[in-house]
């Protein structure tokens, strides 16, 4: 039976109310501003533009700022403002290669066209609390080098191709729409562009661990970081009545490019095999694990035995997306009233039963 | 930051112009327009409107594509009363820019016109593009690893 109530309208306003005065905080210290966090969280807005699945700096600092920096809060408002906006269409592919880099390395090879450049990364700092930041004062201006003209980053995957030491990406066919999830449900088993849409929109935290777990033995894959790239990536779209590819802009983004055990059989000569991981933003933690989990979940096309959770398409596809996550677990918190009463009431029952088996035991017969 | 015309070529004037005027700031379009185009008439035939784009990668780098994650997009479409017709889109939400953008993409297809926007708008959009770049990739080379081995001891 379900029982509808009413009430609670004034309680909710005020504590909406009460919600946006702690969000405020102490009145006499200044309010942040949307452009702060934009600037000085960045990671911050990287994460929630790639878990919200919407690249928009701006939206993604309101977000963070509305939600009180409660990532999982910011990335739900962008979800559900991305609803109300119609689509106009799909990108040209991104092409990674052609980026404008500002981080590069390997760890496959020292010496490369191009060479290892740091750019701005947290690796090799020794992780000790600066409370220099606590006080004001600004940071010294970045160091400058030359820059040589003819200065090129190939892919790392490319130059152990050239020696078809590694197996060739899929080629795209024209014939195969690409999946998309915002528009059809996940079906099983999933094709791999569906997996990796929803691998780049995962929750950071539960890939993170997911692939942690292939390394420790849970569907081990023996990952090399072949290159990890960041920077901006022209984004072009195509207008039909002009007949026109047009350049709407620059995005920055994360790429993992997983360099993996190889495979091969009596016929084929053995090859590395891959795992990719892409993100918005600089978060190179996600594309990492994106690409063991990606490498994890191509078990059935490698021929591997399926014997970990980050090898379980099924298990790790349904569980990846913290918004479903979120929304699930924090639904116990809205009223269960009846559903507890008919349990209540079916435990009573049942103890009522035993009591009275144990007092009559006869009447049980 | 990749140069916009550099690093790919792109043979068509318009697209070349639009990439330009896609990066530009609010003022780079504002204050050209106010200052030799006041009281332009134009007409409509799309008003700015703000949508998605879905922006597509590449298994591996260059394998089959996927649908990565959608980005906001402004665009939209003005005719001039000579009857060049302007299209202005670009990542983020911005009606005005967008409107501006494709005023000036219209004027830079009218033959009386297109050197005054090369010159007021294009040159010092691709100008401030060029230096950005410049400077990122400064800032970048700076943090290239130079390896050097030590002598290692044998015994």
């Amino acid at each position: 039976m379900y029982v509808a109530v009413k009430g609670g309208e004034r309680a909710i306003a005020n504590a909406h109310r009460l919600l946006e005065h702690e969000r405020r905080g102490d009145r006499k210290v200044p309010e942040i501003g949307t452009d702060q966090i934009e600037q000085q969280l960045s990671l911050a807005v990287d994460r929630v533009m790639s878990e919200g699945s919407l690249y928009d700096r701006g939206l993604a600092s309101l977000a963070i700022k509305q939600a009180r920096g409660d990532l999982i809060e910011a990335i739900f408002l962008i979800r559900a403002y991305r609803t109300t906006l119609p689509r106009f269409g799909f990108s040209v592919p991104l092409d990674t290669g052609a980026m404008a880099i500002r981080r590069r390395i390997s760890s496959t090879y020292k010496d490369l066209p191009g060479g290892q450049v740091l750019g701005p990364t947290f690796d090799y700092t020794h992780r000790l609390l600066d409370f220099a930041l606590a006080a004001e004062g600004e940071p010294a201006a970045p160091v400058t080098a030359p820059v040589d003209p003819e200065e090129r980053f190939p892919r790392v995957t490319d130059l152990i191709a050239q020696d078809d030491l590694i197996e060739r990406n899929p080629p795209t066919d024209p014939a195969k729409p690409v999946g998309d999830l915002t528009r059809e449900p996940l079906a099983f088993p999933a094709e791999r562009d569906l997996r990796l849409q929803n691998l780049a929109r995962g929750d950071e935290g539960f890939l993170l661990a997911l692939g942690y777990s292939t390394q420790r033995g849970y569907g081990r894959n023996h990952p090399f970081v072949g290159e990890i790239r960041m920077g901006e990536v022209e984004v072009e779209f195509e207008i039909p009545e002009l007949g026109l590819t047009v350049a709407l802009g620059e995005v920055t983004l994360t790429e993992c490019q997983m360099v993996n055990q190889f495979k091969g059989s009596l016929t084929e000569p053995a090859k590395f095999t891959r795992g990719y991981g892409l993100s918005f933003g600089h978060c190179e933690r996600r594309a990492m694990s994106m690409a063991l989990v990606d490498r994890a979940l191509r078990a059935d096309e490698l021929s591997e035995e399926r014997t970990s959770p980050a090898q379980d398409e099924e298990f790790v596809l349904s569980h990846s997306d913290n918004i479903q996550a979120t929304g699930f677990v924090e639904h116990l918190k809205l009223p269960h009233y009846v559903d507890f009463q008919a349990e209540l009431a079916l435990l009573r029952q049942m103890r009522r039963e035993l009591t009275s088996r144990n007092t009559h035991p006869e009447a049980a017969e | 930051m990749p140069d916009a015309e550099a690093a790919r070529p792109n043979p068509d004037p318009r697209a070349a112009t639009m990439a330009l005027l896609a990066r530009a700031t609010r003022k780079e379009l504002a204050l050209p327009l106010s200052a030799h185009w006041p009281n332009l008439a134009f007409a409509t035939i799309r008003a700015p409107e703000i949508g998605l784009v879905m922006l597509r990668g590449r298994m591996g780098g260059d394998g089959a594509p996927f649908n990565l994650g959608e980005a906001t997009v402004t665009r939209a479409v003005v005719e001039l009363e000579t009857g060049e017709r302007g299209y202005g889109q670009f990542l983020g939400r911005d009606p005005t820019r967008a409107e501006q953008a494709a005023i000036l993409e219209a004027l830079a297809q009218r033959e009386a016109d297109r050197e005054m926007v090369e010159r007021a708008v294009l040159a010092p959009i691709r100008q401030r593009l060029q230096e950005e770049a410049q400077r990122k990739r400064a800032e970048t080379a700076a943090t290239r690893v130079d390896f050097f081995t030590l002598v290692r001891a044998e015994g």
